[in-house]
């Protein structure tokens, strides 16, 4: 298989698992809510949003009133967006030696 | 980790911190990683960000996610896998409002440093003995979640919260759900390395019969 191909492949997977099992994830509190939630009692200042403000808070696609639906496009939303901003960081940081230099060691 | 719960020297002094961590893994990445496994971390860090949804239930109400660092740290490196987690936090905090701007530091050091750290490290020991791939990097994937939510804790209890509200059921938790993160791990790297042998460890290749001359060759 080409690199090219499997990269594809792979992408088409992690957006697959973005569209199809985020939306059924546990909803349950993680381990470190169910702390703040228990005897330390922080629970409050856990919850509290970020100072930043964000397009698509707590993963939910504005628009969309089917909660499982929202989850799904915010996620595939995430899911490119994380693999278009790591690959053009990475074609960056590599740019001096993508023209034939080969990689020091 | 949200804004708000840490002292803010604590945040503060973390922001810094790894702010210049992330510049030298920058750094380091750009002068040894191949130009040609760019679109690898790409995808990569598209998979630990969409894996980071899927909470699992680990038992008595509580659930876990992936966190993805090890699977990071040990396909790529641990400059790369720095860099790759980096990027999962900045895009949580920034579109979806997960975690704080101001504890983005404090997040960034406890799951885009400690964690591959801690990962590699372990993993490489492992490697070392006799112990085979699937075994190092499920332990390497417990490690590295029971060493971040330790700094966690400690975070917390240098913000002011009691220690022995905070320490034991930090680590307890996720001494649980680290078992998820190891067999994520294990099962992520295998579909990697058996269908791209040529980023697979030397011996894990070896067992492929058509890859064996080309093992004992080099």
């Amino acid at each position: 298989m080409k690199a090219a191909q499997w990269t594809l492949g792979a992408l088409a997977l992690a957006l697959l698992v973005a569209l199809l099992l985020a939306p059924f994830a546990s909803t349950s509190p993680d381990g470190l809510e169910t702390v703040a939630a228990g005897k330390a009692g922080f629970a409050d200042r856990f919850e509290e949003p970020s100072v930043a403000a964000s397009p698509l808070p707590d993963y939910q696609a504005p628009g969309i009133r089917d909660k499982r639906l929202s989850t799904a496009v915010a996620g595939a939303l995430g899911t490119l967006a994380a693999f278009g901003l790591m690959l053009g960081v990475g074609r960056l940081l590599t740019i001096g030696r993508a023209r034939g230099r080969e990689p020091e060691d | 980790m949200p804004d708000r719960v840490l002292d803010p020297s604590v945040w503060a002094a973390l922001d810094v911190a790894s702010a210049g961590v992330v510049a030298l893994a920058a750094r380091k990445t750009g002068r040894r990683l191949d130009p040609k496994d760019v679109p690898l971390m790409g995808v990569m860090t598209a998979a630990i960000f969409a894996g980071q949804m899927v909470n699992f239930p680990v038992g008595f109400g509580v659930s876990g996610h992936l966190v993805g660092a090890a699977l990071a740290a040990i396909l790529m490196g641990v400059g790369p896998a720095m860099l790759m987690m980096t990027t999962v936090l900045i895009l949580q905090c920034l579109l979806f409002g997960d975690g704080g701007l101001l504890a983005l530091g404090t997040n960034v050091m406890n799951m885009g440093i400690i964690a591959p750290g801690v990962a590699a490290l372990m993993y490489r020991a492992l490697r070392g003995t006799r112990v085979g791939s699937a075994v190092s990097s499920f332990v390497a994937g417990w490690i590295s979640v029971v060493v971040a939510s330790a700094s966690a804790a400690a975070e917390l209890c240098f913000s002011g919260f009691p220690v022995e509200g905070v320490v034991w059921p930090i680590l307890g938790w996720h001494a649980l759900i680290g078992v998820g993160e190891g067999l994520v791990t294990v099962a992520a790297l295998q579909l990697v390395w058996r269908t791209r042998p040529d980023l697979a460890p030397a011996r894990v290749r070896a067992t492929e019969p058509a890859d064996a001359a080309e093992a004992m060759i080099a």
